[in-house]
């Protein structure tokens, strides 16, 4: 109930302004600490390094979105690299690979979804169980970290397309940039989107208002495996191999993305954008991390914890005023 | 008593599976004084589990769920073996007990900070929990600087790799499990985290600390970490940041579902805990010894939880309540803490 009356008031963007802010100024930290930092490419590398999250970051916001949350996402993109490797080593052709990839995401996000709706669990447990169950089955596959050799699934992950200026990006880019797009179209145009903020503001109205809270409840869950599952052919395009160790604790920090990226943790209000946002600024950290040399890289770790922090406070305090 | 049958079910069959496919499984043989055997292996092997889910039992009794206590095993690991490492005296039974005191004295803080926001700042458990998850190892890679320290002190050793008859991390979290059990029961303490667990609002209107209480559990849940993390790292005589401890809060919260403790809080059973954490080692073991590779001990934890939760849903159980309606259905707060931990 907090959160639809958060959604009332103006201090609801404040949150994804506040992220906006923390963008530029990390950016800007870095650009004044070091030389060729604010260059256009150093930028398009944010995108290129962090496509993976930033796809995983946009699944994860839907589920947030409805007040859930979704612990497997790490461990199914990490199924997804072994299956894509896996797959192409035995002779398989690539858009095969490609859609068994994709199934495989949707359908344990299909049935972690029903899990939660059908059998009233709590999503945190389900999706415990789930990520469990990814993390074994890349196991069950290989022990051993598979690379890819197949020129034609490398060329996807190595080819480079020119922006002008020196400046270039990869496929993958393109594919976040994508999910993005459709993403925003689903949340802001959509039936299926009103659904999902409705669902987080108060799922007793939403049931009374006769939305169909059952079908969107599950849907959140299929379209965080299908991105999911994108991210780890994504993942497979940038490392070119799969393995399943892949993205250990990844789910920690599309979580962490989302929430710096102002999206309320209870549920009903925010932004995907947010959420892109979000991801990269955890992008740039690890990048001044890496331009400075001297800084261990655990650090980005202990920054993202401690942004973390500082978002959750500030949601805190916005419930907060906005309830009383 | 009709909760636990489930996990004694399992874990029996566990056991019979155990012996058809190695027929010596319980026998136990006597070396130098000390106990040798697959069950002591077993039991030893899930100390540490069972210690921290003793205190995820108490976190998740007052509706929480603490998911730093894996990175909260990791930091107290590093903190003693870098202490140990680095002092004058590495051999020293004074450096040892130094080197954990300090280590234990931090999990405190660390367990006063979730209970902090938890309790104070009443930030959803999960939630504040992930803060300390996300920066912990991270804090621990920080104290080793990335490096597997490795310390040669028996004092230390003898922690996760002592015996007195039966290996010391059995014996210790036995002890952990027997204090808890007593305090618990003997004292109102049982009652009142479970009153806070039903509605932390009513019963601070009744009277009850609901803040001091729940601040206790998280501290009490720390302080289990890190003991466990002290016998994690002590058994190896290393400190590994990236990997002591990694996915042991899913062990945790796993043993004290199986063991019947409900996650939407108000009643718990620590009896369920000991059951949950011994089917989970016993599970682990009878994959390993079956020639599986260990890693793939996850996808049977897995399809173990879905069962679980299946089982516990609200659903499945009205399913059941329906076909049996002379059983009536447990009311949490009926139940005195005497009769939740047995």
């Amino acid at each position: 109930m907090t959160a639809l009356s958060v959604s009332r008031v103006p201090s609801r963007h404040l949150p994804v302004v506040a992220t906006f802010a923390l963008f530029v100024l990390t950016f800007g930290a870095g650009s004044v600490s070091f030389d060729n930092f604010a260059s256009g490419q150093v930028f398009a590398n944010l995108f290129i390094d962090n496509a993976h999250l930033i796809v995983l970051a946009v699944g994860m916001t839907f589920v947030i979105l409805t007040g859930g949350i979704d612990l497997s996402v790490g461990s199914v993109l990490a199924l997804s690299t072994m299956i894509a490797a896996a797959g192409v080593k035995a002779g398989w052709p690539v858009p095969l690979v490609i859609v068994v990839v994709l199934l495989t995401g949707s359908v344990l996000g299909l049935l972690m979804g029903l899990m939660i709706h059908k059998f009233d669990v709590q999503p945190f447990i389900v999706t415990l169980a789930g990520m469990f169950l990814a993390r074994g089955l890349c196991f069950v596959i290989s022990i051993e970290s598979i690379s890819i050799k197949d020129k034609s699934y490398r060329a996807l992950g190595m080819d480079r397309i020119a922006l002008g200026g020196g400046v270039s990006i990869t496929n993958n880019v393109l594919i976040a940039v994508v999910v993005l797009v459709v993403a925003m179209y689903v949340l802001h145009l959509t039936r299926f989107g009103r659904t999902v903020y409705a669902l987080g503001g108060s799922e007793p109205s939403a049931r009374l208002m006769g939305l169909k809270v059952g079908f969107t409840k599950v849907g959140v869950y299929v379209v965080s495996g299908f991105c999911s599952s994108l991210a780890g052919l994504v993942f497979s395009f940038y490392t070119a191999s799969g393995y399943g160790l892949h993205a250990v604790g990844m789910e920690l920090e599309a979580i962490a993305a989302v929430v710096i990226g102002g999206t309320l943790l209870a549920g009903g209000a925010g932004y995907v954008l947010g959420s892109v946002v979000g991801a990269l600024v955890l992008g740039t950290i690890q990048t001044i991390i890496s331009f400075d040399g001297t800084l261990n890289s655990w650090w980005t770790k202990i920054v993202i914890g401690a942004l973390l922090l500082a978002f959750i406070v500030l949601h805190r305090l916005i419930v907060r005023r906005t309830a009383t | 008593m009709n909760r636990l049958w489930w996990p004694l079910g399992a874990l029996v069959a566990l056991l019979v599976l155990n012996v058809v496919v190695t027929p010596s499984f319980f026998s136990l043989r006597m070396q130098d004084g000390h106990l040798y055997g697959s069950v002591i292996d077993i039991l030893k092997n899930g100390a540490p589990t069972l210690l921290i889910a003793l205190g995820m039992t108490l976190v998740i009794a007052t509706r929480g769920i603490d998911l730093s206590v894996g990175a909260v095993v990791a930091i107290a690991a590093a903190v003693t073996c870098s202490y140990i490492a680095g002092s004058d005296d590495q051999g020293g039974a004074s450096t040892a007990l130094v080197g954990m005191a300090i280590s234990l004295g931090l999990c405190l803080v660390l367990g006063l900070w979730n209970g902090f926001l938890v309790a104070v700042l009443k930030i959803q458990p999960i939630v504040a929990t992930l803060v300390l998850m996300t920066a912990g190892r991270g804090i621990a890679m920080l104290i080793t600087d990335g490096q597997i320290i490795t310390v040669n002190n028996e004092t230390y050793r003898a922690v996760g790799a002592g015996f007195v008859l039966l290996p010391l991390a059995i014996l210790i979290s036995v002890a952990v499990l027997a204090i808890v059990a007593v305090v618990t029961r003997k004292t109102a303490l049982g009652l009142l985290i479970e009153a806070v667990g039903v509605n932390p609002e009513a019963s601070r209107l009744a009277g009850v600390q609901s803040r001091t209480i729940i601040w206790t559990v998280y501290v009490f849940a720390a302080l289990c970490a890190g003991v466990a993390g002290l016998m994690i790292s002590s058994n190896v005589s290393a400190a590994d940041a990236n990997n002591a401890g990694l996915w042991i809060e899913m062990d945790a919260i796993l043993a004290v579902v199986i063991g019947g403790t409900s996650l939407a809080g108000g009643r718990y059973s620590l009896t369920g805990t000991l059951l949950g954490a011994l089917v989970i080692q016993t599970l682990t073991t009878t994959v390993y010894t079956a020639g599986i590779a260990p890693e793939v001990t996850l996808v049977f934890k897995a399809v173990v939880v879905v069962i679980v939760i299946l089982f516990q849903s609200p659903k499945v159980q009205s399913l059941f309540r329906r076909r049996r309606p002379a059983v009536p259905a447990p009311v949490a707060v009926d139940l005195t803490p005497q009769e939740v931990a047995r």
